[in-house]
């Protein structure tokens, strides 16, 4: 047994199962960040639950992107990043923003998409794979099984099983995020983070994107960050507002929507944010 | 507003000597880069014109199929050969030996400052590179004769005191910053989204380097290396002083000869009589020179512009 296949096996094989009862699948918790001098968090904390669609919304500039990208560390690429507290992932409370946990490992774990679609300058299906290469996956039919799988979640199957070998940019903006979303489910991340996944869409493609995403709830647990009203109230099932770099309000997206507690919430909800 | 009116405000902006000094200027500054440009085509087409009417008395002497054929090139014996060939795979194995040596160290370097150096080491280590590319060619061409052949020869068993091997490798170094400074601009127009994305998948930095920047840079990285190798191609000094001036059809490299630019600077030099067939093999290896040179250029220049297109 190979050293690659040795550290991919827990990110390869099916994710922990929660036991029935356990309903969190992360817990942030008195979470704070800084960007060398900055400090862009201030004792977020909220739970993500299990195979459900949890929204965070908020004004231009609030931390929404800043909050997503500590799951999966993606600032510890630019130097000055730092946090405090935790995000504990279920059901072993590892914390994922622990200095002592790898970052890489911690990105195995955690799938994210971004706000412009980016695919590898690559081919549709090299794309897909790419994820489970680098878990040192190699075996070809378990690996054109996975590309299979993960493109029919992302609802790109149909569109794109006769050009596997196509590049990738030769696809639409909206099949591109598709394609994006497939490569991030491929290697079935615990959790699927997504940064305004739709906001370079036109509505066509957004709708299409918007009921794959309440698909996908089904076995994945997603954290979504959108500026669409709307949209946070169709495809979620939790929301948390922030504001200046705090959590000012988590709840159940229907009571959020319908009967925020904090004022502040209700006048961005209804468009009267100052 | 009138009608009236807005004509009238329309005349007074038409009149402003301050907007009418402002269109005589982007008048001549038009007109001035609009000759420079004109002068650079001008030259090009000067210099293929005397290219090809100075070798045209050569081609009307010498079959074209001898010229490609013959394993010997001698104009000035007095059995006259005229043989391309022994010039030609002494400059494809001059340019040859660069590559090998520019292409990987060129690699490495260039991931290496774009996407491994802080930004402090790569500011500090650009200018250095540089350097390396102004020194005089005279001078690394007297280093490669004077120092390095020496030096190889205790390891290299063989090996001439004028060979192909020492200069190429010279050479190497030679068009290394250059292709160094290209294939990094490419790498770094890159988009750092799609760093992002490579990290996000769990990719480590050498594996979003090699399997994401690489082939997302493929096009600059490989316009990079066709227009070095061109310039080693055309490089003179670095040859005509360590591979020696002598003709030789070779397919061993420690061997010393003559390239293409060798013989021209070697003929040159002489002082052969203007309008005998001597005279003309100067301009008729410089046509195939200006030929090779020509097609790397051009295809490394369309992979530019694809790259440039690409993002
Ligand atoms: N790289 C950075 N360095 C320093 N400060 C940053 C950096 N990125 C973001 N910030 C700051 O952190 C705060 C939160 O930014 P963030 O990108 O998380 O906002 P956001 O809620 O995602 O906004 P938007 O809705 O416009 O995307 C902002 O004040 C921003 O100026
Ligand atoms: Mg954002």
């Amino acid at each position: 047994m190979n050293e690659a296949l040795h550290i991919a096996s827990p990110a390869v094989t099916t994710p922990t199962p929660l036991s029935p009862e356990a309903t969190i699948r992360a817990r942030v918790s008195n979470l704070d960040f800084w960007y060398s001098k900055f400090q862009a968090l201030h004792s977020v904390s909220m739970p993500i639950h299990n195979n459900k669609v949890t929204a965070i919304i908020g004004p231009s500039g609030c931390g929404k992107s800043t909050l997503l990208r500590c799951f999966n560390r993606i600032h510890d690429l630019y130097p000055g990043a730092r946090y405090e507290g935790a995000i504990e992932l279920m059901p072993d409370g590892l914390n994922l923003v622990s200095r002592s946990v790898d970052p890489i490992l911690v990105r195995l774990m955690v799938g994210m998409v971004f706000q412009k679609p980016n695919p590898f300058p690559k081919s549709i299906f090299e794309n897909v794979a790419s994820g489970l290469y680098v878990r040192g996956l190699r075996n070809r039919s378990e690996v054109e099984g996975r590309v299979e799988k993960a493109l029919k979640q992302a609802a790109i199957w149909d569109e794109v099983q006769d050009r596997l070998k196509k590049p990738a940019y030769e696809l639409s903006g909206g099949q591109q995020q598709r394609l994006c979303i497939a490569r991030a489910l491929a290697p079935e991340p615990k959790l699927l983070l997504l940064d305004e996944p739709t906001s370079a869409l036109d509505p066509i493609a957004t709708a299409k994107i918007e009921s794959l995403i309440a698909d996908l709830a089904h076995d994945v647990t997603v954290v979504i960050v959108t500026h669409n009203m709307g949209q946070a109230a169709r495809i979620s099932d939790q929301t948390a507002f922030m504001h200046m770099g705090k959590l000012i309000e988590f709840g159940e997206t229907e009571q959020i929507f319908t009967n925020p507690t904090v004022d502040q919430t209700r006048d961005y909800i209804t468009g009267r944010f100052g | 507003m009138t009608p009236e009116t807005q004509i009238s405000e329309y005349q007074a902006l038409r009149n402003s000597a301050f907007l009418r000094r402002g269109r005589i200027l982007a008048g001549i500054m038009q007109a001035a880069l609009f000759s420079c440009a004109a002068l650079s085509v001008l030259i090009t087409g000067a210099i293929i014109w005397v290219l090809v009417t100075e070798s045209l008395p050569f081609f009307q002497q010498v079959p074209f199929w001898d010229f490609l054929t013959d394993t010997e090139w001698t104009p000035v014996f007095t059995e006259a050969h005229y043989g391309i060939l022994p010039l030609l795979t002494a400059t494809f194995w001059a340019a040859g030996i660069a590559m090998a040596v520019a292409t990987p160290l060129g690699l490495i370097l260039s991931v290496y400052l774009s996407e491994f150096a802080k930004p402090s080491v790569r500011e500090a280590l650009k200018p250095i590179l540089e350097m390396l590319a102004a020194v005089p060619t005279v001078v690394f061409g007297y280093f490669a004769l004077l120092f390095l052949t020496p030096l190889a020869k205790q390891f290299i068993p063989g090996l001439s005191g004028f060979n192909l091997l020492v200069p190429g490798f010279v050479m190497g170094m030679m068009i290394l910053p250059y292709v160094v400074s290209i294939s990094e601009d490419a790498m770094r127009a890159v988009p750092m989204s799609l760093r992002e994305g490579a990290f996000a998948i769990g990719m480590s930095r050498v594996q979003m380097a090699f399997q994401v920047v690489i082939p997302g840079a493929f096009s600059g990285v490989t316009a990079a290396y066709l227009l070095g190798f061109s310039r080693a191609v055309g490089e003179t000094m670095v040859v005509a002083i360590a591979a020696g001036q002598n003709p030789n059809l070779t397919g061993d490299p420690r061997e010393g000869a003559a390239t293409i630019t060798a013989y021209i600077v070697q003929m040159s030099l002489g002082d052969l009589p203007h309008g005998s067939l001597a005279y003309s093999t100067i301009f008729a290896a410089g046509l195939v020179l200006f030929v090779i040179t020509l097609f790397f250029n051009l295809t490394g220049f369309f992979l530019r512009r694809k790259f440039r297109e690409a993002y």
